[in-house]
């Protein structure tokens, strides 16, 4: 979605430097997980806000509905049923979806111009218009949020309601939360109300309640409040120490300039694949490439969970 | 409610029991976490399953479906053992100290005067002692063996820790767990809430589980006060309003009574719900009946009612039996209804036993649906294969189906659960010849009408003289019927205290039930409603959300029945003497002249504390009772009985067959052989809503069905285990009435249950699917169902019931 493009401070693939002259406040999304029903008053929120419709699922023997993020579905509940030491029950329900990564992954891999932007606020957004559906972005993210569209190709995710927060308004997710379980405002201020949470949760008996800002991504622009922030994982496998992969490190440091040029050539090649045979179709190298480096993450991704 | 949904950010505790707020009432649970956030407080959730409310809670204990009784009566053995309750305030504000009849008796499951043959009781003992100047007799000391605290000491003193953990399958230690969070409100200083919804009231003893907790409450000192109450969270939008105008098949408008058959005479009707009160200085406030009975009757047959005609008493219907859904629905398998007409109702989804309803509904002449949505009793005679197997050719039903408006389609109030009545303006034009309930309905009567004056008929005096003063007789307006509820003055009112002043001149909107008049000169459609559209306007539209006391009482917003009051017997929050109990929480007072408070106190405005009057003013005793007399059909105090379909066969609080299940609830013939066992189908099944979907109407939104697109019923892990079943199979669950084949959720949240040295498994059936909409299709889960109902309210007992599961 593209807005406010005085507010851009990086866009993927650009040596162009962003224009200065006016800063933003950085925004972030709290999500108090301990408040937090799954009721996905959010989900459906987000497909009205945004116009996004999903197809009719199945059950395949839990809650999440959708099973799994999707180019229509920006945002899912993930639910999980962990037993305690003194034989009890916790069902951790986590909103997930992008976290709008102080440092994004995606956008650091995406080799096409601007198709990832990141705003002076924090939000990262994918601007559609330029993806050219390599799935780079995948493979750059370390939460396994962007998903390509088999419609068109393009990479889809969550936007932090770029467009209503340029206005002033909140995520629509946020609007919704009946239960207050989705704040949203400056992060600082955010990270000041979610103090109050943590201390409630540790009065609770819950030692080990914190707040979830990895650093290992510059921080997030959407930010957690856990029960068991020692022990991220419980939460449907949310890494605890995320950080971009190493082969995107290595792509942005050496090897990028040379990889460029044929991107380039890739880009040419799909915009020639566009005109003669339409949208619809990821060349399968780029594609195979794509799923072993997922892959290669959901394993990692394991170990951190470990 | 007895409180309101924002004053539950108030409470110290808060108890979901029979309940499931954060599922199916998502919006008003913001105030249970407001109460933890803002005020620390615990929040402990007991229930059969591990719920999304569970998942927020400080403390989860599981129960057995269909046990809640002995559960809470486990509470009150612990309260009283542990001298965990309010002293002054049962004292004062409760039946604690009256004598009951010395033939009342309770013995093996069963109380004075039970019929075996009739399934019922001869209530006569069910009563207090009087003295000879007619008031219950008391005793203060409470040393009397007769006094009811202690019969209700005895009674419940069977229900100790031990017993309940055999019954409910809670273990022991986490039953007293819960036990000791409750009594943490037992001091004036700590307060709890109960929020409970269908989990209590859709049992055959459900009216008799939510006494028990309102026992509890009243013992803690916990109803009256900022943060108690009991708190019944309404299963629709607006269902309050249905019970609030009269449209159960027993009730007239603010819950007064149709006259049965047996009351042919005025007066004795009228003498009879105006009880005098039972002890000095009471107010009693039901006196008042028959002013608010005339002035229905001026509001529905204007100059055609007066005096000399009993106000048209003999054009009321008078009952000859019960006509509940049920009951109604057996007339109709029986063959004796010819038409019925379904009115913002799927019974077909809604009720027990899909097979006899089907059954029935292929008996009707005629069907007439008006609903916005296809619903699938409009479509019960098409058949969807395995969903809906009826032989189509068979049925002769003439089914009409007029579309009606949605809410968002139409002005008008809801009332919640809160008993606020809040206006609503239309938001959309509705879809093609889609037309209010109120216009189709308008049709019908005026249509009728010509009919009767043409043809004349058995009886056309209460058709030909309904007054019908709306200014487009098809088309009668939200606004005029609003209005009509509040009441107006059909002539000058003089002030009573000053005869020469005029309080209101004919023809102006009243400004309360206060000014309505048995002689006829006022008219009101529903007393409780008096005061939400007055003189100044429509109160119900009213959008201050200004909370000047921070308590969340909010009063400039909406408006509440009785009077704007937002919190129920609000006197009892403050002490004998006027004081309140705890000055955080100061609600009402005594200010030296008057009662005076941030809520409309619920009291004579002038009656000062030295007088002794009662906070519980509608009650012709003043206080509330324990004991409920002769006002239950199975007893005065609530006493466990096993659902009907029971996974142990036996009622571990006696060795009585007869006191198995509910001795006094109403079985038809032919259902009882429609009751499985045990040995055939060995697990407890329950029925629930799941936050995704509103019961069936949201299956045919296509954002709901997206959020959970597939019909399911949830295993332990246990069960799933024993049965070969792997989470995502295909199962059968199949009761003795019919089955339902689903997805199966293995969960770690309903965990087997150690019940009476046995193991019971429960299995969850949520409820949103059927045949039609945009979610997969699938069966109808009250297929599953016993027809058979709450034995006081005939609500159908769809959460506790016996099933088997099978692997397809």
């Amino acid at each position: 979605m593209a807005l406010q493009s005085l507010d851009i401070k990086r866009r993927s693939a650009t040596t162009t430097p962003s224009p200065q002259a006016r800063e933003t406040l950085e925004v972030a999304k709290l999500i108090d997980v301990s408040a937090c029903i799954g009721c996905k008053a959010c989900q459906a929120a987000c497909m009205e806000w945004n116009d996004i419709r999903e197809e009719v699922g199945t059950n395949v023997g839990v809650y999440d509905n959708p099973n799994d993020l999707t180019a229509h579905q920006w945002t899912v509940m993930r639910f999980d049923e962990v037993e305690t030491d003194d034989g009890g029950l916790e069902w951790l329900i986590r909103k997930d979806g992008c976290m709008h990564c102080e440092d994004p992954g995606c956008l650091k891999a995406c080799p096409s111009p601007g198709a990832i932007i990141q705003y002076s606020n924090g939000i990262v957004d994918f601007h559609e218009e330029n993806c050219i559906g390599c799935g780079y972005c995948i493979t750059g993210c370390p939460f396994n949020v962007p998903r390509i569209s088999k419609q068109d190709g393009k990479a889809y995710k969550c936007t932090l309601c770029s467009d209503r927060v340029a206005v002033g308004q909140a995520p629509a997710c946020a609007k919704v939360c009946p239960t207050g379980a989705i704040q949203f405002g400056s992060k600082e201020k955010m990270k000041e109300y979610a103090e109050t949470r943590i201390t409630d949760l540790k009065e609770r008996g819950y030692d080990n309640a914190g707040l979830y800002d990895p650093a290992g991504v510059g921080g997030t622009h959407v930010m957690y409040v856990l029960h068991h922030a020692d022990k991220p994982a419980l939460y449907h496998n949310l890494p605890k120490d995320p950080t971009i992969s190493p082969t995107v490190s290595l792509w942005k440091g050496i090897t990028k300039p040379l990889a460029m040029a044929a991107l380039g050539a890739a880009a040419l090649g799909s915009l020639f694949h566009y005109v003669m045979k339409g949208p619809n179709e990821v060349s399968k190298e780029l594609e195979d490439e794509m799923e072993r480096e997922d892959e290669r993450l959901r394993a990692l991704e394991k170990e951190d969970a470990k | 409610m007895t409180n309101t949904w924002s004053d539950i950010k108030n409470a110290d505790v808060v108890l979901i029991m029979g309940g499931n707020a954060a599922e199916a009432h998502p919006c008003g649970f913001k105030w249970v976490i407001e109460a933890k956030k803002l005020n620390k407080a615990k929040l402990v959730v007991v229930d059969p399953r591990f719920t999304r409310s569970a998942s927020v809670a400080d403390y989860y204990a599981p129960i057995r479906t269909g046990t809640d009784i002995a559960f809470l009566g486990g509470v009150i053995n612990y309260l009283l053992t542990n001298d965990k309750i309010q002293h002054e305030y049962v004292k004062a504000y409760t039946d604690f100290t009256f004598l009951v009849d010395d033939n009342f008796s309770f013995e093996n499951g069963l109380y004075s005067g039970y019929n075996a043959e009739k399934r019922s009781y001869d209530k006569s003992t069910w009563q207090y002692q009087r003295g000879a100047d007619g008031y219950v007799l008391t005793d203060p000391t409470l040393e009397n063996p007769r006094c009811v605290y202690q019969l209700m000491k005895k009674h419940y003193s069977r229900y100790t820790p031990d017993v309940v953990s055999n019954i409910c399958g809670t273990p022991e230690k986490q039953f007293l767990k819960v036990c000791e969070y409750i009594a943490s409100t037992s001091g004036t200083g700590r307060v709890m809430t109960i929020m409970y919804a269908l989990g209590w009231t859709q049992h055959s003893q459900g009216s008799q589980i939510i006494r028990t907790g309102a026992m509890v409450q009243l013992l803690l000192g916990n109803i009256g006060v900022k943060g108690g109450g009991m708190n019944a969270l309404r299963g629709h939008s607006n269902i309050q309003g249905l019970t609030d105008l009269g449209l159960m098949t027993n009730l007239l408008p603010g819950y007064m009574t149709l006259p049965s058959e047996k009351e042919a005479d005025y007066r004795a009707y009228i003498d009879k719900r105006a009880p005098k009160p039972m002890r000095p200085n009471q107010m009693s406030y039901w006196q008042n009946y028959e002013k608010f009975h005339v002035s229905l009757m001026k509001a529905w047959y204007g100059k055609a009612a007066t005096a000399d005609n009993n106000w048209c008493y003999d054009w009321l219907p008078k009952l000859d039996k019960p006509h509940d859904v049920l009951q109604v629905f057996e007339d109709m398998y029986h063959g004796e209804v010819n038409g019925y007409f379904c009115q913002g109702f799927n019974p077909l989804a809604a009720f027990p036993n899909k097979h006899k309803l089907n059954t029935a509904l292929a008996k009707l002449k005629y069907l007439v649906i008006m609903d916005p949505l296809a619903t699938e009793t409009s479509e019960f005679w098409k058949n969807y294969g395995d969903l809906n197997d009826v032989d189509t050719a068979s049925i002769q039903t003439t089914v009409f189906r007029l579309p009606t408006t949605c809410f968002a389609e139409e002005s008008g109030s809801l009332v919640n659960s809160a008993r606020w009545l809040q206006w609503h303006w239309k938001g959309a034009e509705p879809p093609g010849e889609a037309k209010p309930d109120t216009e189709i309905m308008a049709g019908l009567h005026l249509h009728l009408r010509e009919l009767y004056k043409k043809e004349g008929g058995a009886f056309p005096d209460p058709i030909l003289n309904l007054d019908w003063p709306y200014k487009m007789p098809h088309e009668p307006s939200s606004e005029e019927l609003a209005k009509e509820f509040n009441g107006k003055a059909l002539e000058d009112l003089a002030d009573p205290a000053d005869p020469t002043k005029i309080i209101r001149k004919a023809g102006e909107q009243l400004d309360g039930f206060a000014q309505l008049r048995a002689d006829g000169s006022t008219a009101c459609g529903c007393w409780i409603f008096a005061g939400s559209w007055t003189q100044a306007g429509n109160q119900m539209a009213r959008r201050d959300n200004s909370d000047p006391y921070g308590d969340g009482q909010t009063q400039n917003w909406a408006w509440s029945w009785p009077a704007n009051r937002r919190i129920l017997y609000n006197r009892a929050s403050a002490d004998p003497s006027g004081k309140p109990w705890d000055s955080k929480r100061r609600l009402v007072w005594w200010d030296g002249k008057k009662w005076a408070g941030d809520d409309v106190p619920d009291f004579a405005p002038a009656s000062a504390p030295e007088v002794g009057m009662g906070p519980f003013i509608m009650n012709p005793e003043g206080v509330s009772r324990f004991f409920a007399r002769d006002m239950m059909v199975e007893g005065p105090f609530p006493e466990h009985y096993e659902p009907t379909e029971t996974p142990i066969d036996v009622n571990p609080m006696n060795n009585n067959p007869q006191a198995i299940y509910n001795p006094a609830s109403r079985i038809f013939k032919g259902d009882l052989e429609n009751f499985g066992t045990s040995a055939e189908f060995p697990y407890a099944g329950t029925t629930y809503r799941l936050t995704e979907h509103f019961h069936y109407w949201t299956k045919h939104v296509h954002i709901n069905a997206v959020l959970q697109p597939q019909q399911f019923v949830e295993i332990g892990e246990g069960l799933a285990h024993e049965k070969g079943i792997a989470n995502g199979d295909q199962v059968q669950v199949s009761s003795k009435r019919g089955y339902i084949r689903a997805v199966a959720v293995v969960t770690k949240r309903i965990r087997a249950l150690k019940v009476n040295g046995k193991t019971v498994h429960q299995v969850g059936i949520p409820i949103h699917w059927g045949f039609l909409g945009q979610a997969k299709a699938g069966y109808i889960a009250n297929t599953l169902v016993p027809f058979v109902g709450d034995a006081n309210t005939q609500t159908p007992e769809s959460k506790s019931f016996l099933v088997n599961i099978e692997k397809i």
